[in-house]
């Protein structure tokens, strides 16, 4: 997995200097990050840290208000011209985000099309692939997510598990070298988030490059190179999970795991 | 030159903008009140029921002026002749009726049949529970439409130039055909229009988003 | 009664007027439904100036009755001395005229969209324009049906109003056939039958479309 060469890769993703406000509200705050080709980053902190608004900008669905996102050494929403900065048309941005998959909180698959539907329309509608082109690994993806079986159904016959599958699917279509999730298992019923997070752990191991806002410190432990903490719009902490949850130096880091913990057991606790 | 003659019209075209209002509130009386009527005669059902939607039926599949003609010229074989006026109001009145029975009939529809019985459970009588319970909740779904018929039927109203009623496209098109000026007169014409029609509109819009703010908050309750 | 007889022989004439009628309905709809997808698209891609101007004219075109409209594009017109045939003043007029409001529908359709819909298509490398053409507005048909179908019928209606610039549709022909007959009565009633039986099937589409998407709504 370790790099071979001296030199260091540049970072595929490169956050420099980001902040976001929104009005008056400061939600991420100068924030620094950089994800390297194959590393997989987890993304925690309580609501209203700025985990999301970061992710966001990172796919340039926010537009953030001063610093910048490269990604793979390209600025994402400015270019270079004579040498000054020109925002970037929307033909551009779409462009570079043919490279990023983003799977979202609340799926947002396409209601009026099948599942197969849904995975084929990146490759056929954006990178202009025939159907026959675009089906086979439309459907090679919906059996890695395990709905081979649900290809024809609508969304709405499909469980949230079943539809994030699918969205996962879906993005994957546009073969991205990288991932972004956002809180891709906060809108579920707890017994479907197994799913999700296993098809998420398959990705992992196929060494995709994953930027992982989540809710589900276990996961994080197991799959996450690496472990961001944010609070109040600020990258409090960062490292090796096994060093940032079991050691936590910072007291917020250690208040807020408390908290995800006694939410645990209440949560198994009170289950019948 | 050509505004000297504006000058010397504006006060006719102010005029006949006047008996523009006028028929529009007449008409609008006329259809609100009679709208209610068969709403009500609508929901009561049987024959009188079934009565009250062929006459909505019908009125809305016809056009305006094609009634408005029937009342004005295919009256008078039957011995009924109607000044332009009068034609006019009866005409958009009837009209508007149709259309109107079926905003109050949906206000009445959307108050939830459980607060009904919840009502009667509490003892209160048919009269009260109208009064208390289902008007309250009715006015916020019927105002905005019943709002946005008026200004429809302030456009409207300049069908009847078409029979000579006195109002404002009437006096427009004298005007424009006597000093060969459509362009200027049919231009200024629209513009009275639009100052009459757009702050009813936009008190319209602002009905709707307060309505719709207060059913977030009653539902959120 | 003799004059029943010879409305039934002015029937067919009325008829065959009842053709234009429909032409102009239809040239109306596709002229305003064009207007209202393009300018609703245009809208949602967030570009302030031409919001606004899209704005004034959806209210400027809806506070003023389509007779002055009319009147302005066929008598004020020749003014500058273009003069258009009757047929093509209506078409123009109640398209424009009905591009202003299927504007507001198709807008109102669009915004029935959840901006998540947007997003994911956005993700998947799409330009705003083609999210909308692909993803967002086949959506928006389901909702904008309804609206569409309703406002057929009114314009159905409405194209009686061309018989005041003289367009040789059903109104016309009815004004001008009473004004030869004296036989009021009759042939309006006739004419109001017509155009009854003009607008049943777009009733029959629209309470479909209305069935439908009460039935699927989630």
């Amino acid at each position: 997995m370790s790099g071979t060469g001296d030199v260091a890769p540049t970072p595929l993703v490169e956050v420099v200097g980001l902040t976001k406000r929104f009005g008056e509200i400061e939600v991420v705050k100068d924030v620094d990050l950089a994800v390297r080709m194959g590393e997989k980053v987890a993304i925690i902190g309580p609501s209203g840290s700025g985990k999301t608004t970061l992710l966001r900008c990172v796919a340039h669905l926010e537009k953030p208000t001063s610093g910048h996102v490269a990604i793979g050494g390209e600025r994402i929403g400015a270019r270079l011209v004579d040498g000054r900065w020109r925002e970037m048309s929307d033909r551009e941005i779409a462009h570079v985000r043919t490279g990023i998959g983003m799977v979202f909180q609340r799926f947002n698959l396409f209601p009026h099309l099948t599942a197969l539907e849904n995975v084929m329309l990146g490759p056929t509608r954006v990178l202009k692939q025939s159907r026959a082109e675009a089906e086979p690994l439309a459907r090679e993806l919906l059996r890695k997510v395990g709905l081979a079986h649900k290809a024809g159904d609508y969304p709405e016959r499909l469980s949230g598990g079943q539809q994030q599958r699918v969205a996962i699917a879906r993005s994957l279509a546009m073969r991205p070298r990288l991932m972004l999730f956002d809180e891709a298992t906060s809108a579920l019923d707890p017994e479907l988030i197994g799913e999700v997070l296993n098809v998420m752990r398959g990705l992992a191991r196929d060494g995709m490059t994953m930027l992982i806002v989540t809710h589900e410190m276990q996961f994080a432990e197991d799959v996450a190179d690496r472990v961001v903490f944010m609070d109040h719009g600020r990258i409090v902490d960062e490292g090796p999970p096994h060093e940032l949850f079991r050691s936590p130096s910072h007291p917020r880091i250690q208040a807020f795991l408390r908290a995800v913990v006694d939410r645990e057991v209440m949560n198994e606790t009170s289950a019948p | 030159m050509t505004w000297d003659i504006f000058y010397t019209s504006l006060p006719e075209l102010l005029l006949a903008a006047g008996g523009t209002l006028r028929m529009t509130a007449f008409a609008f009386v006329v259809a609100a009140v009679l709208g209610l009527v068969i709403a009500i005669l609508r929901l009561s059902g049987g024959i009188v029921g079934r009565i009250a939607f062929l006459y909505i039926e019908l009125i809305r599949g016809i056009p305006a002026l094609v009634l408005l003609f029937l009342i004005y010229f295919g009256l008078v074989p039957l011995g009924i002749v109607l000044g332009g006026f009068v034609a006019a109001v009866v005409a958009l009145g009837l009209n508007g009726a149709a259309y109107l029975a079926e905003v109050y009939r949906a206000g009445i529809q959307a108050v939830d049949s459980g607060q009904h019985e919840a009502a009667q459970m509490l003892g209160m009588r048919r009269g009260q529970i109208m009064r208390d319970i289902t008007l309250p909740q009715a006015v916020p779904i019927v105002l905005p439409p019943m709002a946005n018929y008026l200004v429809s039927l302030l456009k409207d109203t300049s069908l009847a130039s078409l029979i000579a009623a006195p109002e404002l496209m009437l006096r427009s098109r004298d005007l424009a055909g006597t000093y060969y000026l459509p362009m200027e007169y049919y231009l200024l014409a629209g513009v009275m229009y639009l100052i009459m029609a757009w702050p009813m509109m936009h008190g319209v819009r602002k009905m709707e988003r307060y309505f719709a703010r207060g059913r977030l908050q009653g539902s959120r309750a | 009664m003799s004059g029943w007889l010879t409305t039934w022989e002015l029937l067919p004439l009325l008829l065959f007027a009842a053709i234009t009628t429909v032409e102009i309905t239809f040239g109306g709809f596709i002229v305003a439904a064009l207007i209202g997808l393009v300018l609703a698209t245009l809208q949602r891609l967030d570009w302030r100036p031409l919001r606004i101007i899209i704005a004034i004219y959806v209210d400027v075109f809806r506070a003023v009755p389509v007779l002055t409209q009319l009147f302005i594009v066929y008598f004020g017109l020749t003014e500058f001395g273009i003069r258009l045939n009757p047929l093509s003043a209506a078409i123009i007029c109640f398209g424009i005229n009905g591009g202003a409001y299927l504007t507001e529908v198709f807008r109102s359709g669009i915004e029935s969209v959840h901006q998540g819909q947007m997003e994911a298509a956005q993700m998947l490398g799409m330009t705003r324009l083609a999210a909308l053409r692909i993803v967002i507005l086949p959506q928006a048909m389901r909702v904008v049906l309804p609206p569409l179908g309703n406002f057929a019928i009114g314009l159905l209606k409405d194209t009686a109003l061309a018989s005041a610039v003289a367009a040789p549709e059903l109104m016309f022909r009815a004004r001008s056939l009473v004004d030869k007959t004296f036989l009021a009565t009759q042939i309006f009633l006739a004419t109001a039958a017509i155009y009854l039986v003009l607008s049943i099937p777009l009733g029959y589409l629209t309470r479909r479309a209305e069935a439908r998407v009460s039935r699927g709504r989630r």
